[in-house]
């Protein structure tokens, strides 16, 4: 089984969120990159069914050359190849036509792409895939098993879990629940040896026009300082959320 | 031009999220001053829509759309589009609503901007608000191309009563074949979930462990409010990860947002940020969170908490 694993280069967490030119781009300076963590629980997922069934791992991202790093890490934790499409990612909607146009000239049974990534939290570029590809679909994916042609997937609905099947090839929405935080792979020497010796190829973007734009960014308006009540005095703090904030 | 809503429906009913998407869809097309119609799958409660300003209700009335199933709602919603020459389509934020505007975009060659918060600056060129960055950021998007798909942030835009009698027609889907079927749906009863919920009580690490929940559950029973928790007490297996919050769990946009023995990491916060009152119950005064919140008290959860819901029940 050929599996491709979709991977976005994210800031990490706790990283300040600055904007540069005008507040219209990013400031990525002294920013560290981190391969966003929906991404990551489903290439764990993807290492296990290599280790269990054989399955074939390729790891992909679109992205600029300071995105290697995080492939470089990908292919520590055990993926067999990575590719780099050669451009800035811009927006869902161009990287998802990048994606397509390589899934075009090699057949993935699995594509498994984070449900969303946490800088731009579009969730937009597994159900792209699908659509332009024509694979079945499921997004906030917390399990899946696959036997032959057969995918069986849980996926999480509001206020529960709905289970179903399909057939082959295959768009996933991973999330944390299809492994377990406990499970994520941390790379060990070995790994990050094996890793050189693996193949990372760079392939040439199509440079498709993006669909949307980000003009200006904003920060949140500072907040006004805490209201404190004392613990003997909850009347008040009700009293407050009836009669001032309105929300009870 | 004209806009269309998709309204969403569980049970015969529409969810308040549809009620959201169908106002903002009604600003919007007044904005634009075009009409604005609604999608329904198989509801028979139209009647309730007219109250959010629908000029149009089409119905697709086919036991082929009982069970959800993302490419055939998809595809049914792309044929109303094209019968309809949609300019513009409203989703809510919900799971299936984020579902079918990834899926539906794919289909119709297109893109979708999700976690809208608010109408268009301008309608040309066409930049909508929305939250980026985990909702540590807001970002002016330009939406570049003939069909927008926009997914409006919950709660962010509220419900608008604007009385209109719309028509209802029914709409003919041409069916398209899947080989995905649904084989079981497992839900919790009774709860209320975090993406539907006005008000949130959320628990940290701070309440030692599990069997201390009863009065979370208790205090979120008093206010008719869904239980959250941060991602620790998910890990550890305390809470079930539908309830982690957060950055890497569940954003949370309620109304108010009760933390309860939580510390305010970074993390935590982004999920959170957009709640509109955040009240913080802490026993230590220099927790981070209480920098983020409106409200705070600083004391023991075990004795804070168990007040409240008495004070809570007598009024
Ligand atoms: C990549 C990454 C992603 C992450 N994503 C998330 C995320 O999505 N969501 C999330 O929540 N976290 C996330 N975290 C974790 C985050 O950094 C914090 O570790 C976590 O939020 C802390 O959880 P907590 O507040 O429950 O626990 P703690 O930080 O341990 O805080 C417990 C709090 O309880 C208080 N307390 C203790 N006893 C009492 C008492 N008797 N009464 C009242 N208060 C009491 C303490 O004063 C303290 O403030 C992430 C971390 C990383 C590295």
């Amino acid at each position: 089984m050929n599996i491709l694993v979709c991977i976005s280069n994210v800031p990490d967490t706790t990283s300040k969120i600055n904007f540069v030119e005008n507040d219209s781009k990013f400031d990525s300076n002294g920013v560290q990159y981190i391969i966003n963590p929906n991404d990551e629980f489903g290439l764990t997922k993807a290492v296990w069914m290599k280790e269990s069934n054989g399955a074939n791992v390729t790891v992909l991202t679109v992205g600029e050359l300071s995105a290697e790093t995080i492939l470089r890490k990908c292919l520590a934790i055990g993926a067999d190849k990575a590719i780099r499409i050669d451009c800035e990612a811009s927006d869902a909607y161009s990287v998802a036509k990048e994606i397509e146009a390589h899934c075009q000239t090699i057949n993935y049974d699995l594509i498994i792409c984070g449900r969303e990534s946490i800088d731009y939290n579009g969730g937009l570029v597994p159900g792209l895939l699908a659509g332009f590809l024509d694979y079945n679909f499921v997004t906030n994916c917390v399990s899946l098993e696959i036997n032959n042609t057969k995918a069986t997937c849980a996926r999480e609905i509001s206020g529960g879990t709905e289970i179903s099947e399909c057939e082959i090839p295959l768009v996933i929405g991973s999330q944390k629940g299809l492994v377990e935080e406990s499970d994520l792979i941390i790379p060990n020497m070995r790994g990050i040896m094996m890793a050189r010796q693996k193949p990372l190829e760079v392939i040439q973007a199509k440079n498709i026009n993006a669909k949307i734009k980000d003009k200006k960014f904003h920060k949140p308006e500072a907040k006004s300082e805490v209201k404190l009540v004392k613990p003997d005095e909850l009347d008040k703090l009700i009293d407050y959320l009836e009669n001032e904030a309105k929300v009870i | 031009m004209a806009v269309l809503v998709y309204l969403e429906s569980e049970d015969n009913k529409f969810k308040k999220t549809a009620y959201e998407a169908l106002s903002y869809g009604k600003a919007l097309a007044d904005k634009m001053n075009v009409k604005v119609s609604g999608v329904v799958f198989n509801c028979t409660d139209s009647d309730s829509l007219k109250k959010y300003g629908a000029d149009k209700i089409i119905t697709i009335n086919d036991t082929d759309f009982e069970e959800f199933s993302s490419k055939k709602y998809s595809h049914a919603l792309s044929q109303v589009i094209k019968s309809e020459n949609s300019s513009d389509v409203i989703l809510s934020s919900s799971a299936n609503s984020k579902f079918i505007g990834a899926h539906l975009s794919g289909i119709m060659d297109t893109s979708f901007v999700s976690n809208v918060i608010d109408l268009p600056e301008s309608i040309n060129p066409f930049v909508v608000k929305r939250t980026c960055f985990t909702n540590k950021a807001f970002s002016s998007t330009e939406m570049i191309s003939d069909l927008r798909i926009i997914g409006v942030s919950s709660n962010s835009f509220g419900l608008i009563e604007n009385m209109n009698d719309a028509s209802v027609e029914t709409f003919n889907v041409e069916k398209v074949e899947s080989n995905q079927r649904i084989l079981k749906i497992e839900k919790e009863t009774g709860s209320v979930t975090i993406a539907d919920a006005d008000v949130v009580v959320s628990a940290g690490r701070g309440l030692k462990g599990p069997e201390n929940w009863e009065m979370i559950e208790t205090l979120a029973d008093t206010l008719g409010a869904a239980t959250a928790c941060s991602k620790p007490v998910s890990d550890m297996g305390w809470r079930p990860h539908s309830e982690h919050v957060g950055q890497t769990g569940k954003p949370v946009s309620s109304n108010l947002y009760i933390a309860i023995g939580i510390s305010g990491a970074i993390q935590h916060l982004a999920g959170i940020n957009s709640s509109k009152v955040k009240v913080v119950i802490n026993n230590d005064p220099e927790a981070p969170f209480f920098k983020a919140a409106d409200y705070g008290v600083v004391g023991d959860a075990f004795e804070v908490v168990p007040a409240l819901i008495e004070k809570l029940k007598a009024r």
